[in-house]
């Protein structure tokens, strides 16, 4: 296995800086659409909010793949994309969909008296949330959203199956010239675990003392 | 315009539903396997069994924490080195039973400690022993609750099926793309097909999900 | 017997039960070095017990493998071989066909997953130390499928470091065309079909793999076409585990009694005798 290792350490590594950029990249994206989709469905605008939940169900009930394939495919055709970027694209707009709930629903647990005495403080809609009901909720969501941002990581292996220079695609290509199926996903599942690990025990760490 | 008629025949049709007749057959009976497994290592979790907890707990964490992907990998390319040969259906129950009941023994696990301490400590002094207890009182509260969670992880089972193209699963986006690699002017009509078919079964199912919780919490 | 001694009891037995089942998966690799020493000709012998011929098929390639998606069969010039060869090794024998993938046949085999590979598979010297092959079936070679609009007229024109090539996983041939413009990309997808759809939509210049195959798109795809002509010469055949001289032998036996008997040109002719730049009568190796 350590051999194997640092026979093709350079590709691991590659791939591993691919994943760590595509998710990087991605998490940013999401974070940011998904705050964007959570507020657009409570904004006191009804065209808006149906508009922020149409965009959810959408793209929160088809697979990852398909989204992906589509850029890939598809959506080349007119802009350029490559892999890498296009399996970006779709890993962002897929996560920002869970994040946007994820928000939404931490945005929901805080108390509406708050909300209603900042307005009745004579706070515009805006300043309420920005500077009553955000602050209590981003606390409530840090857990959950740290969860989110495991499956993201987990999910950047869709960039795979468009050539996306991620570990998966890495692991792939040793295992087919060395003929050898476990070795090269033993060492990217590692890779892996490495960064979905420490993430998943902080979180666990953080929302144990939300609890208490 | 013309494409989509022809891109929508009942050849075609046929060929994409034989597809999602596969996606829908492998992911219930993971969800189920899923759910039988995942409870018992959710109660084992949830009791605290010195050591085997620990252990139980420790792979759950790992297979959480492991792309989906890799697992599919492994189970089709590990069990038969050991002498399980199991075709490509099979092989990804298995492995979407292995990564699901990981997902769900943990909403199993939070399930029953959601549940609150005066209730066990009522059962227990009431002469019911610990299995009478969780049985009668901890479970059946605890998995009125877990409805939602369950349902949003079967419908992410449905999706993730898709990711056993990988092993060649001759699912529904597999056939989908089998048939736009053969008539590629199909390619566009195809997408949307193929979003089409999962969000009306992944939306219908989320909703049926949510009507039920409605019904058993009033 | 105290409730909470119960508790741990069944706690253990339950949870061994359960941590066998999932770490069946994570733990095997460390199995599968005992495992090695195998009787000889075990498939062979398998296959005559069972009657059945477990085949790794192509799915995604017009001619020698392809999913029909009128009755959902596998069809093409290596489906029919395999049916041939199959009533030849023996004749109660029915074939099964799975369907694999470049990156996947291989593994699958050494698994035994399948029994033998009839896939556009070329001999190979790295390929042999892993696997044993038939003696060659089919003459292959590799060549380039681009744009119908495409400036590239050869392999030597994508020579250059905007160049990017399209390949498959697990096939030798991105390497092969990396020899000829090293100085080029190069995108290795899932299946043909991928690939295929990758081209069109642009992410790539050229589409690199066995001429035959690329005969094949460029039939369906009339937005594509073959250029240069091939430039390796890589015969396919039949893969098999090695330790199987039997099955080996009743293969090559089945091979020559194919060609001999008239099989083979009747084969070649209804697969090849339509596809424009190909020579049925030239595809015997």
């Amino acid at each position: 296995m350590w051999s194997l290792f640092t026979s093709h350490a350079s590709d691991f590594l590659t791939g591993f800086g691919w994943t760590i950029l595509s998710s990087v990249i991605a998490l940013i994206g999401a974070t940011i659409l998904g705050l964007g989709f959570a507020l657009l469905q409570i904004v006191p605008n009804r065209a808006a909010n149906i508009a922020g939940k149409i965009y959810i169900e959408i793209v929160r009930n088809i697979p990852l793949l398909v989204i992906t394939m589509f850029f890939y495919v598809v959506v080349a055709k007119v802009f350029h994309l490559n892999g890498f970027v296009s399996g970006t694209i779709g890993l962002t707009l897929y996560s920002s969909a869970f994040i946007a709930e994820t928000i939404r629903a931490g945005i929901n647990s805080v108390d509406t008296g708050q909300y209603e005495g900042a307005r009745s403080n004579g706070l515009t809609w805006w300043e309420a949330m920005r500077y009553v009901v955000l602050p209590q909720a981003i606390k409530l969501v840090i857990p959950p959203l740290g969860n989110q941002f495991v499956n993201l990581i987990k999910n950047s292996s869709i960039l795979a199956f468009v050539a996306g220079m991620d570990l998966m695609y890495q692991a792939n290509m040793i295992s087919q010239t060395t003929f050898d199926t476990f070795g090269p996903y033993i060492i990217v599942a590692i890779f892996y675990l490495m960064l979905t690990m420490p993430l998943s025990y902080y979180m666990r760490y953080l929302e144990n003392k939300l609890e208490n | 315009m013309q494409e989509f008629l022809q891109a929508y025949s009942w050849i075609n049709m046929r060929f994409l539903l034989n597809g999602l007749w596969i996606t829908g057959i492998v992911s219930v009976i993971s969800i189920l396997l899923s759910f039988v497994l995942g409870s018992v290592l959710g109660i084992i979790r949830y009791m605290g069994v010195k050591y085997l907890s620990r252990i139980v707990g420790f792979l759950i964490d790992l297979i959480r924490n492991l792309p989906l992907l890799l697992i599919i990998f492994f189970t089709y390319f590990a069990l038969p080195k050991i002498g399980i040969h199991l075709n490509v259906i099979t092989s990804t129950i298995v492995a979407m039973t292995v990564f699901e009941s990981a997902m769900l023994a943990e909403i199993v696990r939070s399930g029953i400690k959601a549940v609150p301490k005066g209730q066990l400590e009522g059962a227990l002094s009431n002469g019911l022993n610990f299995y009478q207890a969780l049985w009668y009182v901890l479970l059946p509260q605890a998995y009125k609750k877990m409805i939602p969670p369950i349902v949003s992880q079967f419908v992410s089972l449905i999706k993730d099926t898709s990711l056993a193209t990988i092993i060649m699963l001759p699912e529904v986006t597999f056939r989908a793309q089998t048939i736009y690699a053969q008539q590629p002017k199909f390619i566009i009509p195809m997408f949307l097909m193929l979003a089409i078919m999962y969000f009306v079964l992944n939306f219908a199912i989320s909703r049926l999900g949510g009507y039920i919780d409605r019904r058993m919490a009033s | 017997m105290p409730s909470k001694m119960k508790k741990r009891i069944l706690g253990l037995a339950l949870g061994s039960l359960m941590i066998g089942g999932l770490t069946l998966g994570l733990a095997s690799p460390t199995v599968q070095a005992k495992s090695k020493e195998e009787p000889k000709n075990q498939t062979y012998y398998q296959i005559k017990k069972t009657h059945k011929m477990q085949w790794g098929v192509k799915g995604d390639t017009k001619l020698m493998g392809l999913m029909d998606i009128k009755t959902g069969k596998l069809q093409g010039f290596d489906i029919d071989m395999a049916k041939e060869i199959t009533k030849r090794v023996d004749p109660k024998a029915k074939p099964v066909f799975t369907q694999i993938t470049s990156g996947t046949r291989i593994p699958m085999l050494l698994n035994g997953n399948i029994d033998a590979i009839i896939a556009t598979m070329s001999i190979t010297p790295e390929r042999e130390e892993v696997v044993d092959f038939s003696k060659p079936y089919f003459k292959a070679g590799q060549a380039i499928l681009v744009k119908k609009d495409s400036k590239i007229k050869s392999i030597k024109d994508l020579n250059h470091s905007n160049m990017k090539i399209l390949a498959v996983q697990g096939s030798n041939s991105l390497q092969n065309a990396k020899k000829y413009a090293p100085k080029a990309k190069g995108s290795a997808l899932q299946d043909y079909a991928t690939a295929l759809t990758a081209l069109q939509s642009g992410q790539g210049d050229a589409l690199t793999t066995d001429s035959s195959i690329l005969y094949g798109m460029a039939v369906d795809n009339k937005d594509t076409k073959v250029v240069g002509g091939n430039f390796t010469d890589d015969p396919y055949g039949v893969a098999m585990a090695k330790n199987d001289p039997k099955l080996r032998h009743a293969i090559n036996h089945a091979i020559d009694d194919i060609k001999a008997d008239g099989t083979y040109d009747r084969l070649a002719k209804k697969w090849f005798s339509d596809v424009p730049g190909m020579s049925w009568k030239e595809v015997a190796e």
